[in-house]
């Protein structure tokens, strides 16, 4: 296989439940040796998404290919070379969690032993206890090791940290660091965005079934609104005119509002026209950002999709 | 989904060990909206459609007199009932000693199952917590439990001495038909009295129902013993209690207090012992597992294994036992025969099988009939760990759909073939045993082996709606009770042979006291393999989850 086939190629993929539309021309693009980013409101269809990837659930039309393969036809070949951690890791009650990493990992056609001892102590789980005494952050870890320590090209992760404490999540991301440095691709959905920011190379918003935005983080920051507050040397003209420029405040010389990242330049050429005594300028933080995506969708009154 | 709102409590005061068992039971009744329902129109259209043909098919006394005769067999006996009133067959008669038995074993089935959907199932899920962290007394949720199984019961009886009454069929009275009905209604009580006992001592739904289920199976050969003899034991069933109402005969109520006094027991048991645990545990503690797999387990077939280790000890101990337990029986039909001089020339009439081997041969149908519940278990359980999510995980390995499906299905299969032979090797053990015929253990292998391949066609329908119709792998259990239906109450309505032919327990010889036909069995192996294949096929076109 050559390294120059994306990962995860997936264009206008469709999938219905019944009346349901859970994907609704979906595109996806993951390049080799990269972290991308899923992210989207739930329901918006990241977990059919991965479900189809995995070749358990039909696509009703569009393509999707992985690491150069068909995900319906080709399961055993694919799956000897991905991993996937579910949201909510459910465990058969009467294996232990050492037994669970193992069947996984042998199942996928090899486990790394010396890496599963490790993440083992690192993620500080008991692998005796049975699985229905495991906590739901416990639960999560079983899978995460048994993912990250089969010897796999794709990682498949969604949500996969769920309900890890800050030091789990800590040491979950330093371990996805280390698999990136192997040249391993990672597809991470997730909603803990500080997650996001440390980890990813790109990201893709999916919202009704759709991909409404890709690119690296600084590509979609430019997307976006700029914050600014601004004490001016006289009146705020002009301001109300210009587009791109949203929710202007006007308080005697003090002048505050949000414009989008690419009309920056217009706004500050006009501030400066005026005379400029202060100026605090905040970039998008990747809550906004992300934010913005998710209420338009609720502005819009939709969200009928269900996660499954 | 629900509308049910746990409402905060007016007066502080009034809480109690009780608090808020109306509303869990109001919501209990709305979960049980279809299934409750569904359940009383099943057993009472069973019951009405059965006994609505009894004037037809036994217009005369005489007629009636020499159903009374076939019934006074120790084959007879054990499937069905003590037989009171075979002096003067009536249609109630008829209808207490041949049915009641039957009955009580789905209406049993019923409470257990209900009680354990509302109890250990629901802790199993994580959704007791939910309901436990509400303004809800310590034993609201069982109390809750216990009640909506009660109702469910009473309202059972209720239907059946309405339907059964108003029917105006001679002899089948008001008053009989009540008593018939609240027999079986104690029965039901009574098991789920059981059940929520058991339901606190297992820590899984699966372990607490089977548990239950045995003692349904256990009460069941307790009455048959009883009944063939060893009047004592029967006073040990709760199923004999019902029979031993004389519904219809000379009609006596006092029973009816036994299974009260011990339903009483049980329940008060259960509420002590669901206060020396916690929520979500088992009375029974778990050990610690394994830190790494074996290399048994990383195998489609291991894996499965794994799985339903427990299951498959726990049938195959249990169909031994239940198999022993008749089998020492055997001893008790001969002594009948011998002291039943109409007997010996009804059986020096009837040819060349003796009696004891053709009552073994209709013991070794209902042997099988219950082994085939082992199979559709555990291709129930695949579907529970479809929904469960967790196939998701072994699915997205290099395992495929067909091996993961194989690993089951080996189990299913050997699993209930074991299950066969060893209710096989029970009976013939302790009938040899008891009789002392040591050619009886190789006649009632030979019966038990000729078995497997309808066991292993209802596990082959299992399959097949699992790939076909996912939601619907339940419906086996329509087949099952079909098959036990033609078994126990097929003679007695006189079915046409098409319909006593739909039942795939119909089509296999009944060893020993027949020759081996070979030509059923291979048919039925081929039928169960095409059912096998149908059900794969489907299983690898459709979506999981």
């Amino acid at each position: 296989m050559d390294d120059t086939t994306p990962a995860i190629a997936v264009t206008g993929l469709h999938k219905s439940f019944g009346r349901t539309r859970a994907l609704d021309g979906l595109d996806l693009t993951v390049t080799r040796g990269e972290i991308h980013g899923f992210l989207g409101p739930n329901g918006s269809g990241k977990t059919t998404t991965i479900r189809v990837l995995l070749g358990l659930l039909k696509a009703d039309s569009g393509t999707a290919r992985l690491l150069g393969g068909d995900p319906w036809t080709d399961v055993a070949s694919l799956h000897r070379r991905l991993a996937y951690v579910p949201g909510d890791v459910n465990l058969w009650p009467n294996l232990s969690g050492g037994e669970v990493i193992d069947l996984l990992g042998r199942l996928r056609g090899g486990l790394d032993t010396r890496r599963r001892d490790d993440l083992v102590e690192r993620f500080d789980l008991d692998p005796r206890k049975k699985g229905r005494t495991y906590s739901k952050g416990n639960r999560q870890k079983v899978a995460i090791i048994a993912a990250l320590s089969s010897r796999v090209d794709l990682l498949l992760l969604d949500e996969p940290t769920a309900g890890l404490d800050p030091l789990m999540e800590a040491t979950f991301q330093t371990a996805i660091q280390e698999d990136r440095a192997q040249g391993r691709t990672v597809l991470l959905s997730s909603h803990i965005l500080a997650e996001v920011e440390a980890l990813c190379d790109r990201v893709s918003i999916i919202r009704n079934g759709k991909t409404v935005e890709t690119g690296t983080l600084a590509e979609l920051r430019h997307l976006t609104r700029t914050s600014i507050t601004a004490e001016l040397a006289g009146p705020a003209d002009g301001l109300a005119t210009l587009a791109n420029v949203h929710d202007l405040e006007i308080e005697g010389s003090k002048v505050r509002f949000d414009v989008e990242t690419a009309a920056l330049d217009d706004a500050l050429r006009q501030l400066t026209s005026i005379g400029v005594r202060s100026l605090v300028s905040q970039p998008p933080t990747l809550e906004e950002l992300f934010l913005r995506h998710y209420t338009e969708e609720t502005a819009r009154g939709n969200g009928k999709a269900t996660t499954s | 989904m629900s509308t049910t709102v746990v409402r905060a409590q007016s007066t502080r005061t009034s809480d109690s060990m009780l608090t808020g068992v109306g509303t869990l039971l109001r919501f209990a009744l709305r979960r049980e909206r279809v299934r409750m329902p569904v359940w009383i129109a099943a057993l009472t259209s069973l019951t009405v459609s059965t006994v609505a043909g009894f004037p037809g098919l036994y217009p005369t006394a005489e007629s009636r007199q020499s159903r009374a005769a076939l019934m006074d067999t120790p084959a007879a006996t054990a499937m069905s009932g003590p037989g009171f009133g075979l002096d003067d067959y009536t249609f109630g008669a008829m209808l207490a000693n041949e049915m009641l038995g039957f009955l009580a074993i789905f209406v049993a089935l019923m409470s257990v199952l209900m009680i354990s959907r509302h109890t250990r199932h629901e802790e199993e899920q994580g959704r007791a917590e939910l309901i436990k962290a509400g303004v809800v007394g310590r034993h609201a949720s069982l109390t809750a439990a216990l009640a909506v199984t009660v109702i469910a019961n009473l309202l059972l009886a209720v239907v059946l001495t309405v339907v059964l009454g108003g029917l105006g069929i001679e002899t089948i009275t008001w008053g009989g038909s009540a008593l018939f009905a609240v027999s079986l209604a104690m029965v039901g009580v009574v098991f789920a009295a059981a059940a929520a006992v058991s339901a606190q001592a297992f820590e899984h739904g699966r372990a607490a129902s089977g548990m239950a289920g045995a003692l349904i199976g256990i009460a069941f050969a307790l009455r048959a013993a009883g009944d063939m003899g060893i009047d004592a034991l029967s006073w040990l069933s709760p199923i004999g209690w019902a029979q031993r109402t004389k519904a219809y005969v000379d009609g006596t109520a006092w029973p009816l207090l036994l299974g009260l006094v011990v339903a009483g027991v049980l329940i008060a048991a259960a509420f002590v012992l669901s206060t020396r645990r916690d929520v979500g545990a088992g009375l029974l503690r778990p050990r610690p597992g394994a830190a790494s797999a074996s290399d048994a387990l990383s195998t489609p077939v291991g894996f499965a294994s794994r799985l339903h280790r427990g299951a498959v000890i726990g049938w195959t101990s249990a169909l031994f036992l239940f198999g022993a337990m008749y089998g020492s029986l055997a001893a008790e039909v001969e002594t009948f025969v011998e002291d039943n001089p109409a007997m010996q020339d009804f059986i020096r009439a009837m040819g060349s099988a003796s009696f004891m081997q053709s009552w073994l041969a209709s013991i070794m149908a209902m042997l099988a009939m219950v082994c085939s519940v082992f199979g559709v278990l555990v291709i129930a359980r695949m579907r529970t760990e479809e929904t469960a999510g967790r196939v998701e995980a072994v699915l997205s390995t290099a395992l495929t759909r067909t091996k993961w499906v194989a690993g089951h299905l080996a189990v299913a299969l050997c699993g209930g073939a074991v299950v066969m032979l060893a209710s096989g090797l029970g009976l013939g053990l302790s009938a040899m045993a008891s009789t002392g015929d040591s050619a009886l253990l190789a006649d009632l292998l030979g019966a038990a082996l000729a078995y497997i391949p309808a066991v292993w066609l209802t596990t082959g329908i299992a399959l097949m709606l699992f790939g076909l119709l996912p939601g619907a792998v339940h419906a086996t259990w329509v087949v099952l009770g079909y098959g036990l239906f033609i078994g126990m109450l097929g003679p007695l309505l006189r079915l046409p042979s098409w319909l006593n032919n739909l039942s795939p327990f119909s089509h296999v010889p009944q060893l020993p006291a027949v020759e081996v036909e070979v030509t059923p069995l291979v048919l039925l192996t081929v039928v169960a393999a095409a059912l096998v294949s149908a059900g794969l096929a489907a299983f690898r076109r459709r979506d999981i989850g």
